[in-house]
């Protein structure tokens, strides 16, 4: 079928394209070159639309296991938010945690195609894609973790060479299904289980005598040397602590230049001025990545309200489990492998804390100058549900509605921010950028996140309104992958999206080690350990999509 | 014959993967790494191949049309037993969802001590890998480890260990219960240490030993018939350990309350990690698609495996969505069982018409109105698997070519034919 949306106004940074009017071809799946004869099987005139493609969560917790004890421990949240069947759609339930069904059709309603699971632990990789093979709509991928586990510490003990981490890192890559890797508090995690309770930048992990500056140089250059399109996915030390925008910064120099993404940096920019302690690092954090061009960030906003954080940094979230509202929390350690924490919490604005937490990630999305080097994220649910992006997106592009909700906040945090005398407002090209063209690119989707011809035609028309919350929490039609699946911000069809990754080669004798390693210390065989395509292709609904690597 | 190496196990929970095993055609033998609870349930033969309406064999396809037109003409369905692999879960809460069910894992009542106390308090807990590698000392609070698990001491204590030179050296206390072998027995000849109590005193003496734990003054000499001394030892030895484990089995504490209990034992741990050393909980469970249920449930829905959809969305009840009370007053007017793991564990007898999804060869008190025997997850077909901890999800082989349907092939044909046309 061809299908012609006529006369949009697109915004496609990928192709250059800001704000022009242009008509898009669709056929099989995929956005054409206009054709010389054939006319459309079906017209939609986008006369005064909006149009860009769908957009893509680079950050957000949609599968593994944390997100389902988050589940688990919250259902007076879920009753809260109860979704029913329709003829069309499963039911299942909302807010912080939502069902998986639920993320699938909230996540299309809102204009979204793609999702990325941040913190794919290799021995819980399974899980995570199973999880996400029962979201719908939404294609999906993960980073998987390492830094943590025993066997990446003890090569770094050992001395091993970088080509055999790189070896390692790749076999994990490609057992685990992954398309990055992410490391979560390098080395803390592991420290924890030593009964270790803080690890910064420079301090010896006490079993191995690694440093996370050790572990961070180690795999930022695995991945680089592999040539796997996303850079090292850092969240670093130290999240939460008052003062840890030295050690963010610090970690920003310590890289040496090798492509690094700082996650949700929101939590890692905090000062110790004023009268509280507590003080903003965004400046600082911000002339850092403008002045880091191999850096990139996404902000983890926080939005007040009740959520729950999921985080594999089970040392920090045992210290913060203090602030568990309401007043329960689980951290596990897992496999000789990672850890995890679940601590709900509830965001006030009339707190001093978390209202300069809510400016702070408003002052770093508004300081840093390119936006594709930063990404609209709330680190869904840690900071904030998926479903309030909508209002992020206000708080950007509004300098008017932003100052007001600013003039509502914590009267100490309002004078500790410099919100206020920020001029910016975030065009429709730069929330294209942040939400397309630079996510696909900083993930490495080579036909994904843009317009052109030989994209996929993953597709969102909005109506233009002056107050963008309502803009982008309805568009009008959702295309995925070519067929029409949200009218009106309400789901019309449902459909399955693919599975992204990347294979990277290695030395298959690195398997002779690990063999070794899994009988001697781990509970399941190395082979019953890989995870294999037909785990995510044999029901018939997922499919794997293998990216290149870039070297 | 083939011998097929490394396969694991759906039905002991502690997710053994180094079975051998001897296909001959369809029969199957154990050859090395069995147990007295994985062995039967592989070697277990197919007597049903055929599926019945009314004791009378019919064709696989009478039989799902048959059991769609119970499901559409019930008010108020129930599915029991939910002990089946992943796949076989997404079909059952389709299903489900479909025609407003009640979904009741029939391990429920024991699970629910420990959703009822981490729904309260949340809980730290560990891994298998990690007791294998770190665990230098294990409570055992209420249960009797080796009849839940025979290989567990053999896998994950008496084993090598990266952080332990001596694995030998690690300590076993039980709390409550004496254990029924000498598997906890060290190589190096060390007994467990055994603080008997009847059980119903357990919440008392768990009590008392938080109390300990916490530096907090207790006023009596003994507690359940142990001597406060005794479990003063206890708390010394569970501060000075640099990585204690404390596990117990929720079913096996069968008695009222007992989620008091979990919460008691999940706040002792996290108690004694605010004490400058380490310590976990370790729940053993996952028995025949436990936790598969509840995982798959879990992310399906928001809640555990006792959710009903009978008003369109779902709704989780710990208590009200019980199959057993909705049998008992009469609420429920059909009945789904799915078991697809053990042929001895068939559904509870009622007057209500009953659809079986169940493992080839059950034996019925009582025919069911259908009943249609499906492949065994790991042995006639592949999928997915939780194992205790639930962090691991195992792959599940396929190990002959039965013919038999899967739980999900069979659940997912009536969940289409149950649609609207």
């Amino acid at each position: 079928m061809l299908i012609k949306l006529t006369g949009g106004t697109v915004y496609d940074p990928a192709s250059g394209v800001a704000g022009q009017q242009q008509d898009i071809f669709i056929q099989d799946g995929r956005i054409i070159n206009a054709p010389t004869e054939a006319a459309p099987d079906k017209e939609y005139n986008l006369n005064g639309k909006v149009v860009m493609s769908g957009a893509i969560d680079m950050h957000t917790h949609i599968g593994g296991g944390k997100g389902n004890i988050a589940r688990t421990l919250l259902p007076e949240d879920h009753r809260s938010d109860p979704v029913a069947r329709t003829a069309l759609c499963r039911s299942g339930c909302g807010h912080a945690m939502p069902s998986t069904f639920v993320t699938g059709y909230r996540y299309a309603e809102m204009g979204y195609t793609a999702g990325f699971e941040p913190a794919l632990l290799p021995i819980n990789a399974r899980q995570a894609h199973m999880e996400m093979g029962d979201i719908p709509i939404l294609d999906k991928g993960g980073y998987v973790m390492l830094g943590s586990d025993d066997y990446l510490l003890r090569m770094l003990t050992a001395k091993k060479d970088q080509q055999a981490i790189n070896d390692y890192v790749a076999w994990t890559i490609n057992s685990a299904k992954a398309i990055g890797v992410k490391v979560v508090n390098p080395g803390g995690i592991n420290a924890f289980k030593f009964n270790q309770r803080k690890l910064d930048l420079d301090e010896q992990n006490c079993h191995y005598g690694v440093t996370p500056r050790d572990i961070l140089r180690t795999l930022a250059t695995a991945v680089k040397q592999l040539g796997v399109s996303h850079p090292l996915h850092v969240h670093g030390c130290n999240l939460g602590v008052p003062g840890n925008v030295q050690t963010t910064l610090d970690t920003i120099q310590g890289i040496g230049g090798l492509p690094m993404h700082l996650t949700h940096i929101q939590f890692h920019s905090y000062g110790t001025e004023g009268d509280f302690k507590f003080s903003s690092g965004a400046a600082q954090i911000a002339e850092a990545v403008n002045n880091n061009k191999n850096i990139t960030i996404d902000v983890g906003q926080i939005l007040f309200g009740q959520t729950v954080t999921a985080s594999g940094d089970s040392m920090r979230q045992h210290a913060n489990h203090k602030h568990a509202n309401p007043n329960k929390w689980v951290t596990m350690d897992i496999e000789c492998d990672a850890g995890c924490g679940v601590v709900p919490f509830r965001y006030r604005d009339q707190n001093f804390v978390n209202a300069l937490q809510w400016a702070i990630g408003l002052e770093t999305f508004l300081l840093v100058d390119d936006p594709w080097r930063i990404f609209l994220t709330t680190d869904h649910p840690n900071g904030a549900p998926f479903t309030s992006y909508p209002h992020l997106i206000r708080l950007l592009m509004d300098k008017s509605f932003r100052n007001d909700m600013l003039a509502t906040i914590h009267p100490e945090a309002q004078k500790m921010t410099t919100l206020a005398s920020i001029e910016r407002e975030y065009s429709l090209q730069e929330i294209a950028i942040m939400t397309r063209a630079g996510a696909a690119k900083l993930i490495g989707l080579k036909d994904r996140g843009g317009l052109g011809a030989g994209n996929w035609a993953d597709i969102t028309v909005y109506t233009d309104n002056p107050n963008r919350e309502q803009m982008f929490e309805k568009p009008d039609y959702v295309f995925k992958d070519g067929e029409l699946v949200v009218v009106d911000g309400k789901i019309v069809a449902t459909k399955w999206g693919t599975t992204h990754t990347v294979k990277p080669d290695f030395d298959p004798s690195v398997e002779k080690d690990l063999k070794d390693y899994f009988d001697r210390y781990l509970t399941m065989k190395m082979d019953n350990f890989k995870i294999s395509d037909d785990e995510i292709t044999e029901d018939g609904r997922g499919s794997v999509t293998v990216h290149p690597t870039v070297n | 014959m083939t011998e097929i190496t490394e396969v694991p196990s759906p039905f002991c929970g502690i997710g053994t993967d180094d079975l051998c095993i001897a296909v001959d055609g369809l029969s199957l033998k154990v050859t090395a790494n069995g147990c007295a609870v994985n062995t039967p349930l592989f070697e277990q033969p197919i007597t049903d191949t055929r599926a019945r309406v009314a004791g009378q064999e019919v064709d696989l396809d009478v039989a799902i049309s048959q059991a769609a037109k119970l499901l559409q003409g019930a008010w108020l369905p129930v599915i029991g037993g939910c002990a089946t692999d992943v796949n076989g879960m997404r079909g059952l809460l389709a299903l489900a969802d479909r025609c407003g069910a009640v979904v009741d894992n029939m391990n429920f009542v024991g699970a629910r001590n420990n959703f009822l106390s981490m729904q309260a308090n949340g809980w730290m807990n560990t891994t298998l890998a990690e007791v294998k590698n770190r665990c230098d000392l294990l409570l055992v609070v209420g249960t009797d480890v080796e009849a839940f698990a025979p290989r567990f001491f053999e896998r994950y204590l008496w084993t090598e260990a990266m952080f332990l030179q001596d694995p030998s050296q690690r300590r076993v206390i039980y709390l409550g219960r004496a254990p029924s072998g000498d598997s906890s027995t060290s190589p190096n000849g060390t007994q467990a240490t055994v603080l008997e109590c009847p059980l119903t005193e357990l919440p008392d003496v768990m009590a008392v030993l938080r109390a300990l734990v916490k530096n907090q003054p207790v006023r009596v000499d003994s507690v359940g018939g142990i001597a406060v001394a005794d479990l003063q030892a206890v708390a010394e030895q569970l501060r000075a350990a640099q990585y204690s484990v404390v596990t117990w089995a929720a079913g096996a504490l069968a008695y009222s309350q007992a989620e008091l209990t979990v919460q008691t034992l999940s706040a002792m741990v996290k108690d004694i990690n605010m004490q400058n050393t380490r310590c976990s909980g370790l729940p053993l469970a996952g028995k025949e698609g436990e936790q598969t249920a509840n995982q798959v449930c879990g992310w399906t829905t928001g809640y555990p495996a006792r959710t009903r959809f009978s008003r369109g969305y779902p709704e989780y009840d710990p208590f009200l969505n019980d199959s057993r009370l909705l049998l008992a007053d009469g609420e429920a007017d059909v009945l789904v069982w799915v078991q697809a793991f053990n042929a001895l564990s068939v559904p509870p007898v009622t007057d209500i018409p009953t659809i079986v999804v169940g493992r080839s060869g059950m034996k019925f008190g009582k025919e069911p109105d259908v009943y249609i025997p499906v492949g065994t997850p790991g042995i006639d077909h592949a999928g997915h698997a939780f194992r205790m901890d639930n962090v691991v999800a195992i792959r599940l082989k396929k190990l002959r070519d039965s013919g038999l349907p899967s739980t999900a092939d069979v659940l997912n044909a009536i969940e289409q034919r149950c649609r609207p046309d």
